[in-house]
């Protein structure tokens, strides 16, 4: 591993980038970790853990600066839609909006970590869709996507935040959290197209709509941990493949995710 | 309250066909790790199959076999439980949650499987039996004891796979580990909505802080918590170390 080709391509990205992590830990982390605010105190507090990654890890900041990416695109993709008043169904305004002030929640939690970034949105995904946020049956089917992509990408990730600990625990956090969402959201997308194949769980490499179908590329794998598992304990492939989710790496999602940012 | 293998009922027959065909040989091969296991229990005998043991306190043992034979605990008594939830349904189950609580037994008996296979090649002289459950204090006839508990089962093993991450040294395990607590994520979410449909509880404040944060729980407090539910006494003091 290059750190100082890391560390260059970082401060490409954000040119303070050093000054503002060293600035993040000496005085907000001093400032702030005793204060009774815990949701304020512990982003500083993972700032610092961050900082002190940098030296470290530098490729823990780069797997935050791509998951404060995905982030955003989730919560500007959520925000919209809460902000629209006759989008979401009443009787699902709850779960979307939870999902939304989650993923604002992640934004902020890694924003306070490796700083903001400044990214536009292309919700036709380069001219595919046309209602992403006026037809809420697309919303919903896009929400699957971000969702079960979101699960795959930190997954994938897991492996290169092993030398920090405190990072990776993080990140399987919002890992899970993203895991609920996608159950909830692929619920609702079932009941609005009275689809008794979508589950919480992903069947084989099963996509809500054909679009989409790079994201579950992968997912009907019945090899873990290189024992082939079929046919265990009598359960059906379809069963194997629901049991376990699968990772992606890093440029497949990019390449799923990139239409979206313009 | 019975012996997860030796019931009369479908869970002897799970076991029955558990990991037969899985290339044991392949998974040792892969994982690469024979040489680093601790013999950190008791030495069982190469064939010794789980299950007749008598009751009394089994060691998780140490390390990442450690933090598997952890997974492997909790898989079955997650496996445990569903298998009970379908053979004994509680009163007005409908079609539609039967299809969900079986699929999820399902998951879970896979679970429970893949470890037991995993750890029969990886560790043959340091997995654990199998373990006595005891759901004495749960009444399976009600929906609401019955998703109440179905939902602090699973809300517990996600925080307990993420709690256990960091303790994982290969990386193999580690993704393993993550292909399952996403799964058990899932089931948290489908369980908390059926319990309380379209409101917050599929995320809801009990298990999601306000950073958006799932819980992350060290190993001995999941084994306090999950210690009612459980006729073996399980220790994990040195999960992971």
């Amino acid at each position: 591993m290059d750190i100082f080709k890391i560390i260059d391509e970082l401060q490409k990205i954000d040119g303070d980038a050093v000054g503002r992590l060293e600035h993040a830990s000496r005085r907000h982390f001093m400032n702030r970790v005793g204060s009774k605010i815990a949701s304020v105190a512990a982003p500083m507090a993972f700032a610092t853990i961050v900082n002190k990654a940098y030296a470290q890890s530098a490729a823990a900041v780069d797997v935050l600066k791509f998951a404060l990416t995905l982030e955003y695109l989730e919560a500007a993709f959520y925000k919209i839609a809460v902000d629209s008043p006759s989008l979401i169904p009443a009787q699902y305004k709850s779960s979307i909006a939870l999902i939304g002030k989650h993923e604002a929640q992640h934004v902020a939690y890694l924003e306070a970590a490796v700083g903001k970034m400044d990214l536009k949105f292309d919700w036709t995904y380069g001219g595919k869709l046309t209602d992403t946020h006026t037809n809420f049956k697309t919303f919903i089917t896009v929400a699957c996507a971000l969702e079960d992509t979101g699960v795959r990408a930190y997954k994938g990730q897991a492996g290169a935040l092993m030398k920090d600990p405190t990072i990776l625990q993080v990140a399987l956090q919002v890992h899970s959290v993203e895991a609920r969402h996608a159950a909830q959201v692929r619920r609702i997308f079932a009941i609005e197209n009275n689809s008794a194949v979508t589950k919480g769980w992903i069947t084989g490499n099963q996509s809500p709509i054909a679009l989409v179908q790079a994201v579950y590329n992968g997912e009907d794998n019945l090899t873990q941990g290189g024992v082939n598992l079929k046919g265990l304990a009598g359960k059906s492939d379809a069963a194997i493949s629901e049991a376990f989710d699968e990772t992606l790496s890093k440029e497949q999602v990019l390449a799923i995710a990139g239409p979206f940012i313009g | 309250m019975e012996r997860i293998s030796n019931s009369k009922n479908n869970s002897d027959k799970e076991d029955q066909k558990a990991s037969s065909t899985v290339d044991r040989r392949s998974f040792l091969m892969s994982a690469g790790i024979a040489a680093s296991v601790g013999a950190a229990m008791v030495a069982c005998s190469k064939d010794h199959e789980p299950g007749p043991d008598p009751v009394g306190t089994v060691d998780l043992g140490s390390g990442d076999v450690g933090v598997l034979n952890y997974a492997y605990a909790l898989e079955q008594l997650e496996a445990a439980f569903y298998i009970q939830v379908i053979d004994t349904p509680y009163d007005g189950m409908s079609a539609a949650e039967k299809t969900i609580l079986t699929d999820i037994r399902d998951h879970e008996i896979i679970h429970r499987d893949f470890f037991k296979a995993a750890l029969t090649a990886a560790a043959p002289t340091a997995i654990i039996p199998s373990l006595e459950v005891n759901f004495s204090g749960i009444n399976f006839k009600s929906r609401d004891i019955v998703l109440g508990a179905a939902k602090l089962f699973e809300d517990t093993g996600v925080a307990a796979y993420n709690g256990a991450g960091k303790l994982i040294k290969t990386a193999d395990y580690l993704v393993l580990a993550g292909k399952i607590v996403s799964v058990e994520a899932r089931h948290a979410s489908v369980i908390g909505d059926l319990l309380k449909p379209n409101t917050e509880n599929f995320a809801g404040g009990d298990v999601v802080d306000n950073n958006g944060l799932d819980k992350a729980i060290d190993p001995a407090t999941i084994l306090a918590a999950v210690k009612p539910y459980l006729k073996t006494n399980v220790t994990g003091a040195n999960v992971g170390k």
